[in-house]
């Protein structure tokens, strides 16, 4: 029962700020949209609590859905450990940001329907995390979907909003053309979508399938978390409220594809090479990432590029086999990016809006809390101890130099490393760019943010400041002991912290800082060269896209219109109609409108008929 | 001494002829009107020829409702003529012609 009622209050929350929000007082619409949350957070909290005592997974099974022989699919919920932490996750941070929302949205005229949004996507991103089988979750995948398309183009009087949620709503329709695919493909060969007996049925099933199914559906994670290729929706969703981008597109819902594996971790690891292409693309879009990130002017786009790169690093942990790390690095990643976009969001906030980066600075001395906050998540990102991110990148890395030890490829290990290094800077110039001071101009005066804004901020802080902890092995790493116990993988010696790859990742992190430091302090027009202009085209990739399926597209469609439906349909269409037209011209002649015509054919028609049978004899 | 059969079906294929012809070449609606019962009638008769020839009482019975549809079509028939006759001041066919396409 608490497990539908977590899915349920948010919804709630949606239908009652959705259908009557515009007629409440905006007091009762912010405790309605940030209740709901922080109840069901309350719930989960609960529930997650009645898990740690007795480790059975809790499930709930509303009714059948689809019967149809021997397969069945029921609308059933399901919470064990991963869910539990997910579910967490999403209501603790996603409170938080309801909060802040208050005061960022205080302003806005669509102050209801924007609650009523934030709430049908918490409402839905639950329901993915809960759901008991694979068409529940992607019933959630999808509803999720649809809440980034309404919150990126939530000011849709914009041109760019309105264009950038519909560039998310087509990309992320291609890789969920995928995922559908692979539930199709694992429904028909396995036999069940449900969670517990998926395990079982994928050991039964032929290796090729597996691997095929796995890679359908790892085709939607790279769409839902903008991957390689289909990332390119994320960094245009920044056009949406900075709440949104905190929430739906860093802390939450870009994560699913990261869950999607872990939920089917027994299927994954049965296709090895899904994991190596897993592996490969997480390592790949993270350096690339984060190389785009060094160059792009606007704040947030700065931090959409960070979150591309470090949702990379969770896939490269999910391909080599560390999936708690994955996991781990996915929460304190929820905690430190929100914090980063709140903290920009506080910014833009600050300056009526703001966010190309050659117009900020300066901001340390009016915003001190938010440069605060912001140094605590840029040390987070960058990996620096004790700070969140130190621990779970460093358990990540690791992992990936374990698994080159055991016959992986060390470039993964060098990629990841590598992109340490660039995180490092780019988030370092962002910093210097945007709080250090800036040589005249300040005649605006920006103010710090009400405290509606600044609470969720300090608390996102203090979480990753410290929330790190959980998974240190210097204190017990609870939160990792919790998570290999569910994946089963044991914690093997040589994936303890090795003293000699920590010190080189930390190295790279405080390194890449100082490179930013000396490289952007003081200086506002550092272009890199010709290295510069490449990354900011994205490494041409844009171009790419556009030579090989945009022209190509245009052109096809072009033919369609000026040939296939000009001269094909159209000229089908009209040729009948015409033929029709003529043999009226010639018809008429017949209608003379005398009677005496009428009876005479009447007559006529008689004797013909007469003589046919006279003819045929009796 | 009884006339024979043929007698009655050649004078009523001569009424029937007369009636088509004054359907076809007259235009006074009110001909035109009575030619087509002298249609009907001739078509009377060669039933009632029938029935005797042949005893059956089916080929009277026919006459009477033939007969009876007569007098209802009249009825209407005369009607639309007044109709057209106070719309248009004429009986004349040829100038009823709102149905030329």
């Amino acid at each position: 029962m608490a497990l539908v009622l977590i899915v349920a209050l948010p919804l709630a929350g949606w239908l009652v700020n959705g259908l009557a929000g515009g007629r409440l007082p905006r007091p009762l619409v912010s405790v309605i949209g940030c209740g709901t949350v922080g109840a069901s957070f309350v719930a989960s909290a609960v529930a997650a609590r009645h898990l740690a005592v007795t480790s059975d997974a809790l499930t709930a099974t509303l009714f059948t859905w689809i019967a149809a022989g021997d397969f069945t699919v029921s609308a059933g919920l399901l919470m064990d450990r991963l869910s539990a932490l997910m579910a967490l996750v999403v209501t603790g941070v996603g409170f938080l940001i309801h909060v802040y929302s208050i005061g960022y949205m205080a302003d806005d005229s669509a102050y209801s329907r924007y609650f009523a949004y934030l709430n049908l996507f918490v409402g839905s991103m639950l329901l993915l995390v809960l759901g008991g089988n694979l068409l529940v979750l992607f019933v959630g995948w999808e509803l999720v979907g649809l809440c980034s398309y309404l919150l990126i183009g939530f000011w849709f009087d914009r041109e760019r909003a309105a264009n950038a949620g519909r560039k998310a709503f087509v990309v992320n329709r291609i890789g969920d053309a995928g995922f559908l695919l692979g539930i199709l493909l694992l429904a028909t060969t396995a036999g069940t979508l449900q969670f517990d007996r998926l395990a079982d049925a994928a050991g039964a099933m032929a290796p090729g399938l597996l691997t095929a199914a796995t890679l359908l559906l790892f085709v939607g994670a790279t769409g839902k978390s903008a991957q390689l290729p289909l990332y390119v929706w994320l960094p245009d969703a920044m056009e949406g409220p900075t709440p949104v981008s905190a929430l739906i597109h860093a802390a939450t819902m870009v994560t699913a594809g990261v869950y999607m594996i872990a939920r089917l971790h027994p299927l994954f690891l049965r296709a090895e090479f899904t994991l190596s292409v897993v592996a490969a693309v997480g390592a790949a879009t993270a350096f690339f990432a984060a190389t785009v990130a060094l160059v792009e002017w606007d704040l947030k786009r700065v931090l959409a590029y960070s979150t591309i790169s470090q949702l990379g690093y969770m896939f490269l942990a999910m391909g080599v086999l560390a999936m708690p790390a994955g996991i781990f690095h996915l929460t304190m990643h929820a905690f430190f990016k929100a914090l980063l976009f709140l903290a920009a969001g506080s910014v833009m906030h600050a300056t009526q809006g703001v966010v190309d980066m050659r117009r900020l600075g300066g901001l340390a001395g009016p915003l001190r809390w938010t440069a605060l906050g912001f140094a605590i998540g840029a040390l987070a990102l960058a990996g620096i101890p004790p700070f969140a991110g130190f621990f779970s990148k460093d358990l990540i890395l690791e992992h990936a130099y374990a698994a080159a030890q055991h016959g992986g490829s060390l470039a993964l290990w060098l990629a990841g490393l590598l992109t340490a290094y660039v995180t490092a800077v780019y988030i370092t110039r962002a910093a210097v760019l945007t709080f250090f001071p800036v040589a005249g101009r300040r005649d605006d005066h920006p103010h710090e943010a009400p405290a509606s804004m600044g609470w969720p901020m300090a608390i996102l802080a203090l979480l990753s400041f410290g929330g790190g902890w959980v998974g240190a092995h210097a204190a017990g790493a609870p939160l990792l002991r919790v998570l290999d116990r569910f994946f089963a993988i044991e914690p093997s010696a040589d994936t303890a912290p090795g003293a000699p790859l920590t010190a080189i990742s930390v190295a790279v992190g405080v390194f890449g800082i100082i490179t930013g430091l000396l490289l952007y302090r003081g200086r506002r027009e550092v272009t890199l060269g010709a290295l510069g202009a490449f990354l900011a085209r994205q490494w041409h990739v844009d171009a790419l896209y556009d030579a090989a399926i945009v022209t190509p597209a245009k052109r096809l469609a072009r033919f369609a219109a000026d040939v296939v439906e000009t001269r094909g349909i159209d000229g089908a269409v009209n040729g009948i109609a015409g033929l029709v037209g003529q043999a009226g011209v010639a018809m008429r002649r017949l209608q003379t409108g005398y009677v005496r015509n009428y009876a005479a054919a009447i007559l006529a028609g008689t004797i013909l008929i007469l003589s046919y049978w006279l003819w045929r004899g009796p | 001494m009884t006339v024979p059969i043929s007698a009655y079906l050649a004078l009523s294929a001569l009424l029937f002829v007369l009636g088509i012809t004054g359907v076809l070449l007259r235009r006074n609606a009110l001909v035109v009107f009575m030619s087509i019962e002298l249609m009907l009638n001739a078509v009377n008769l060669t039933f009632v020829a029938f029935a005797r020839q042949l005893l059956a009482i089916e080929g009277q019975l026919a006459v009477f409702f033939v007969v009876l549809v007569a007098a209802v079509e009249v009825v209407v028939g005369l009607a639309i003529i007044i109709a057209i006759f106070r719309a248009r001041d004429t009986v004349d066919i040829d100038d009823v012609d709102l149905l030329r396409g």
